[in-house]
């Protein structure tokens, strides 16, 4: 440390302090709402952080009185039938666009961007009035959600199709001379080298039903036992119902949902940082 | 403004700008391409026209000349749909052609032509009052479904296109049959073509399902809605009970040019899309500036516990954000937790409404939406400040360079350079951000001034918030909605086009070699 100059070090220690700073704002609301999910004395909002008395009861009482569990199940199985069937469709659709030639790649490309451009929204209002004629809606949205969050899923190929680039073409070339088929190609070839983009895809299709707000509420249609969490845990806290003033089960959900999300993101971090930093340099 | 924007420049010139004067000169050169790209536009369009009928006109050439040259096979195939397949063994394919057809004309003569008849006024009946023998009095009976007739209809339309593919397909297919066989080779066997399917024809096999969704839930629906924005389709006029019906451009003019006490619809569009778009701006850019602040501290040679600082905001990352924003609502809410400490430390007497005062909410979002979005930024801009070479700050630093000109002349053009698409998407994204809006300012209560027909709006509404709470909403306004969402469509195009013309272009690319 001797050699580095004065100045140097100064700004090494404003450095220190702004990062410190900011780990401590980043974490505080997280410290807050666990401290809060475990308060007993109120279930209202109250204008402190630690809790006079500490309990369960939050937890207890968010299984005993809501529909969390039920929330809690939808999510879970939306999570993975979303992840295997998004996954799928977006590595058919990002290989293709990316290894294969044919007749109107280029204009399928194009439109797909145009279509993009729509608000995904504007077409839940018709999407909803066919699902709900088909009893898909309401206590049943499980199915009517999995379908409206995987149905479109190819139009996100973009960043798997980034990765699909950057493999070399004459692998390709190689396994054709071979006598390779295309199929035997993709499957043999080119998957077992992607696997940081398929646990990527995984990931990414897994989160997305935990963290859906809009689709997941219009689709639910205010009936509790099609809702997933983040429907479920918002309508804990709505200023419109009865149930606003248990404001502590509102934070023991949250907790509840965090945690396993957390750990598996944790634990698959590499591959989301890879993935989140190629993607948004190729655009 | 300096002259020298206003000719265009050589390369040579153009190099010798600054930075500021290279964005006014791209600029300038922008506005002033307009006319020419209007111009340019319209010969595309008369090219695009004039291809259509030369495509047509080949079309129509080919469909005559395979009746007059081809086969007798051929030639039934015109009225039965794959009979030349099944006469040249591939029997599969063709019975798929003939059920196609059979289908088809079973479809219109049942149901295609009923709903077609009723597309033009959607409906003529509504519900309305019969006189009942068994119940000997005026019942209430169904009359049209305007809803299923446009519903319905469109899909038959698609239908006949769909059919109208096919037969062409068909007659195609027969004519290079005639072809193969009239040469002397052998048409493809059954189990070829299907060997094709994962060889040569893989991409249709692999593009089918995926196409078939973005068709269905995509595609089709939004079809329907732009349709739905030339009718009055909304809560009084349901389909059902009142039949709703074509109204020409009505809706755009209403949402454009209304005026008015009861009915200020335009201004509240108004205000609603500069909001949208002032949002978009700072969302994106005091992020992307703050996350890259932030990946540089932490990047710098000598700082430790790196993985420490990285982790502590990936953590954030993986926490649904919907937890953190409902949670960060309640924090700032009337009774929350920051009113009940700064009463504690006698700092005010009455609580603040932090939401439901415009300015404090505006800044709070954007200041939230920084928090949310530091993290992200951090990763991404991480990734691409290892990829800098680090020569170019060794040579830097050598020729003199403090840390501010490293950053203005090396980081920040690199920066921007690679992540020029990025922004443009986090843009889009932001214009579209429902989840941070709607979940952080539930309690906002809507503003006076933005009543409309259509439903009330808050000040810190954006267009996609207000979309949402139109169609939910007590008065289900779709008509609005649709109008909306097109809306919506036209800006983001709109930017994505200027964004594409003012994006640094390849020549700024030799900057860094």
């Amino acid at each position: 440390m001797g050699g580095l100059s004065a100045s140097r070090r100064a700004s090494n220690t404003l450095i220190y302090i702004i990062l410190t700073l900011m780990c401590i704002i980043w974490i505080i609301p997280f410290v807050c709402i666990l401290f809060e999910s475990f308060r007993v004395e109120t279930t209202m909002q109250v204008g402190y952080v630690i809790p006079k008395q500490f309990g369960f009861d939050n937890y207890i009482n968010l299984f005993k009185e809501t529909d969390f569990p039920i929330w809690y199940r939808n999510t879970f199985i939306m999570g993975l039938f979303v992840s295997v069937i998004q996954t799928m469709f977006v590595l058919m659709m990002s290989y293709t666009l990316s290894r294969l030639r044919f007749k109107g790649r280029k204009g399928l490309m194009n439109f797909m961007l145009v279509m993009g451009m729509f608000p995904g929204f504007l077409s839940m209002i018709i999407l909803y009035r066919v699902l709900s004629r088909m009893g898909m809606t309401g206590e049943h949205s499980v199915i009517g959600l999995i379908l409206v969050y995987t149905a479109s899923s190819g139009m996100g190929y973009y960043v798997s199709k980034g990765f699909f680039d950057t493999i070399p073409r004459s692998l390709d070339e190689a396994a054709r001379v071979d006598g390779a088929t295309r199929a035997q190609v993709f499957g043999r070839i080119i998957m077992p080298l992607s696997k940081p983009i398929v646990i990527y895809t995984v990931l990414c299709a897994f989160m997305g039903p935990w963290g859906d707000f809009m689709f997941a509420k219009y689709i639910a249609h205010g009936s509790s036992k099609g809702m997933n969490v983040a429907v479920g845990i918002q309508y804990l806290i709505d200023k419109d119902n009865m149930r606003a003033a248990h404001y502590t089960q509102f934070c023991a959900a949250g907790v509840l949902v965090a945690i396993p999300i957390t750990i598996l993101f944790m634990c698959l971090q590499k591959y989301y940082v890879e993935g989140v930093t190629g993607g948004s340099v190729k655009g | 403004m300096n002259r020298k924007f206003f000719k265009t420049l050589s390369t040579l010139e153009y190099l010798k700008l600054n930075r500021f004067e290279k964005f006014v000169y791209n600029l300038v050169m922008f506005f002033a391409r307009i006319p020419k790209m209007i111009l340019g536009l319209f010969i595309k369009i008369w090219n695009f026209i004039k291809a259509c009928g030369l495509f047509v006109a080949n079309e129509v050439k080919d469909f005559f000349m395979t009746f007059i040259k081809g086969t007798w096979v051929t030639r039934v195939s015109y009225l039965v749909m794959g009979f030349g397949n099944i006469w040249r063994l591939q029997v599969i394919k063709g019975l798929f052609f003939l059920a196609f057809e059979v289908i088809f004309f079973v479809y219109m003569k049942t149901t295609g032509f009923y709903w077609l008849g009723k597309y033009k006024t959607l409906g003529d009946v509504g519900m309305h009052r019969e006189y009942n023998e068994i119940y000997d009095s005026y019942i209430d009976v169904p009359g049209d479904d305007s809803f299923k007739v446009l519903l319905y209809g469109t899909l038959t339309i698609v239908f006949i296109l769909a059919f109208l593919y096919t037969w062409r397909q068909n007659i195609k297919q027969n004519r290079i049959m005639d072809e193969i066989v009239r040469s002397g080779k052998k048409v493809k066997s059954m189990k070829q073509e299907a060997k094709d399917l994962v060889d040569d024809q893989f991409h249709k096999t692999l593009l089918a399902l995926p196409v078939a969704g973005i068709t269905l839930f995509t595609v089709l629906p939004i079809i329907f809605m732009i349709l739905v924005a030339f009718t009055n389709y909304d809560g009084s006029h349901d389909g059902y009970a009142n039949l709703f019906t074509w109204v020409g451009w009505d809706n755009f003019n209403e949402l454009l040019h209304s005026a008015g006490t009861n009915n200020n619809l335009s201004y509240t569009f108004g205000e609603i899309l500069s909001w949208t778009l002032i949002w978009a701006f700072f969302a994106t850019f005091t992020n992307y500036f703050l996350g890259m602040i932030v990946a540089i501290m932490i990047n710098k040679a000598g700082i430790k516990f790196k993985k420490l600082w990285r982790g502590i905001l990936v953590l954030t990352i993986a926490i649904p954000q919907f937890v953190s924003l409902l949670y960060i609502s309640k924090l700032f809410s009337k009774s929350g937790i920051v009113n009940g400490m700064l009463i504690n430390w006698g700092l005010i007497q009455q609580p603040i409404e932090f939401w439901n005062n415009p300015t404090s909410a505006r800044i709070l979002v954007i200041l939230i939406n920084v928090w949310i979005g530091i993290p992200y930024l951090m990763l991404i801009a991480t990734g691409i400040l290892m990829n800098i070479p680090q020569d170019l700050y060794e040579s830097a630093k050598i020729d003199g360079a403090n840390v501010w000109q490293q950053y203005t002349r090396i980081t920040l053009p690199y920066m921007l350079f690679v992540t020029g698409p990025y922004l443009l998407t986090s843009f889009i994204n932001n214009i579209n951000n429902f989840n941070v809006i709607f979940l952080l300012t539930g309690e906002t209560v809507a503003n006076p001034k933005l009543n409309t027909s259509g439903g009330s709006a808050t000040d810190v509404d954006l267009l996609i918030t207000w979309l949402f709470k139109i169609t939910t909403g007590a008065t289900n306004n779709y008509k609005l909605a649709s109008v909306i969402g097109i809306m919506i469509f036209i800006v983001v195009a709109g930017l994505s086009l200027i964004a594409y013309n003012l994006m640094p272009s390849t020549k700024n690319e030799e900057d860094f070699s």
